[in-house]
């Protein structure tokens, strides 16, 4: 699976005006209601069950990356974007360190193995040094897009 | 005590396969152990302590996965890792799988 198969581009935030944890999620979120990937009405239901994934281990996983996700039954396939924050924001990761780099996931309850595919290859680009640096470089949502396309192309990881 | 290396082969038995929660179980408890652990899935090798690294198996229910661990307690360590993926990693399961 590929970043164009699940990132909705229009909810791209380089950006991220948040200073906690759940205001970066509630942003993510809002930013994938405005594209109109998800329901206005769903929004609070989906931020408080990433929420609960979170309160299960936070899945800022270091190195100043986080990938908070749920599974959402208003969703018929994975539905992602990506939030960038420069100053960084404290996720409780494993490392203690803030978050710049953030890749939202919300995914169908039915389709384990869809997750499993999004969540593959995120990690697998995640593992680029190179990627993460230019994404949190980055200073437009177009800048991450292409970031995005490139990885897509297989120019990040062999 | 000289490094010894043991490798079996487990089968991924939960149905949301190894996410992330069960990603984080595993190398949460590889690293306790001196060994080094890999697994291996096809021709993809990941580093058994490294969450991202589990990750990028993509190791869907069903999968069949190579598990080598090499070190002074590989004994203990092959057995409580095939135990934690072969029992579905119970406490990653709850309390409930639809907010994995």
């Amino acid at each position: 699976m590929k970043f164009s198969d699940f990132v909705t581009t229009d909810a791209i935030k380089s950006e991220l005006e948040a200073s906690d944890k759940e205001g970066v999620v509630r942003e993510l979120v809002n930013s994938l209601v405005a594209s109109g990937q998800l329901s206005a009405n769903d929004k609070d239901s989906i931020v408080e069950a990433i929420m609960k994934r979170e309160e299960l281990g936070s899945t800022g996983i270091g190195r100043g990356i986080a990938v908070p996700h749920t599974k959402h039954a208003s969703v018929s396939k994975p539905v992602g974007t990506v939030g960038v924050s420069a100053p960084g924001v404290d996720f409780q990761s494993l490392d203690g360190e803030p978050v710049q780099l953030f890749f939202m996931l919300i995914s169908p309850p039915d389709q384990p193995n869809e997750h499993l595919r999004a969540l593959e290859n995120i990690s697998k680009q995640l593992q680029d040094e190179t990627f993460c640096r230019f994404l949190k470089q980055s200073k437009t949502p177009a800048d991450i897009q292409q970031i995005l396309e490139e990885a897509d192309d297989n120019q990040f990881v062999s | 005590m000289s490094d010894q290396f043991r490798s079996t082969t487990v089968t991924i038995s939960n149905q949301q396969g190894l996410h992330m929660r069960p990603a984080y179980m595993f190398a949460e408890t590889a690293g306790q152990f001196e060994s080094t652990v890999e697994l291996v899935k096809d021709d993809i090798r990941a580093d058994g302590k490294s969450v991202l690294s589990l990750m990028t198996l993509g190791a869907t229910q069903g999968s069949v996965i190579t598990l080598e661990v090499n070190g002074s307690d590989s004994e203990t360590a092959l057995e409580s890792l095939a135990n934690l993926i072969s029992s579905g990693f119970p406490a990653a399961a709850k309390p409930s799988d639809s907010t994995s």
